[in-house]
C-alpha cells in the first residue's frame, strides 16, 4: 500500500518533468533554462530516492546523493558562464 | 496504521508543493518570479518527500543518507537560486535592460 503510493508520486513527478521541459524548450533567456534544469534535477533526486525505497536496493541512495551534487555544480557552472561569458 | 496515514499526508503535501512550483515555472511572467516560485516550493516538496521516506525506513543507515540529502538540498537550492539571480541581474544590467 505504501509502496504503491511511492510509485504514484514517482509517476506524478515524471509527468511534472515534461512540463518543466516545456519551459526549458520555450524559455526566452538562458536563465529560464537554467532554472528549469535546476528544478528537474531536484525532482530527479527525489524520484531516485523513491525508486530506492520501491525496489529495496539501498545502493540507489548513493546515486541520489551524487545526482544532487551534480545538479548543484551544473547550476553554478552555467550561471558563471552567463555572468562572465567564460568559465575559467 | 498511524504511520501509514502520516506517510500518505506527507506524500500528498509533497506532490501539491511540487505542482505549485511547476505551475509557477510555467505561468510566471519574468525570470526572477519564476526563480522565486520554484525555489521555495521545490525545497519544501523535497523535504516532505524525504521526510516520508525517513518515516518509512525508521532508524537505519539509509536514514542518515536521507538526512544528508535533505540538508544538502536545503543548503544548495537557495544558494543556486541566489547565484542564478545575481548572474541574470548583472547580465541584464550590462545589456541596459530594466527587466
Amino acid at each position: 500500500m505504501i509502496l504503491n503510493s511511492f510509485t504514484i508520486l514517482a509517476i506524478y513527478l515524471s509527468i511534472l518533468f515534461i512540463l518543466c521541459l516545456y519551459r526549458a524548450y520555450k524559455g526566452p533567456s538562458a536563465a529560464d533554462r537554467v532554472v528549469s534544469i535546476n528544478v528537474i534535477s531536484t525532482k530527479v533526486t527525489i524520484v531516485i530516492a523513491l525508486i530506492a525505497a520501491i525496489t529495496g536496493q539501498d545502493s540507489f541512495m548513493d546515486v541520489a546523493i551524487i545526482y544532487a551534487m551534480m545538479g548543484f555544480i551544473t547550476t553554478i557552472a552555467v550561471s558563471k558562464y552567463i555572468e562572465k561569458k567564460k568559465l575559467f | 496504521m498511524l504511520k501509514e496515514y502520516v506517510i500518505f499526508f506527507l506524500l500528498i503535501s509533497s506532490g501539491f508543493f511540487f505542482s505549485v512550483g511547476t505551475v509557477g515555472l510555467l505561468r510566471m511572467p519574468d525570470t526572477f518570479t519564476r526563480m522565486h516560485a520554484t525555489t521555495k516550493s521545490d525545497t519544501l516538496g523535497a523535504g516532505l518527500a524525504l521526510l516520508a521516506l525517513m518515516i518509512y525506513r525508521g532508524l537505519d543507515v539509509i536514514t542518515l543518507k536521507l538526512i544528508f540529502i535533505l540538508v544538502f538540498v536545503w543548503i544548495t537550492t537557495p544558494t543556486a537560486a541566489h547565484i542564478m539571480a545575481k548572474a541574470t541581474y548583472n547580465q541584464n544590467r550590462d545589456e541596459g535592460e530594466t527587466k
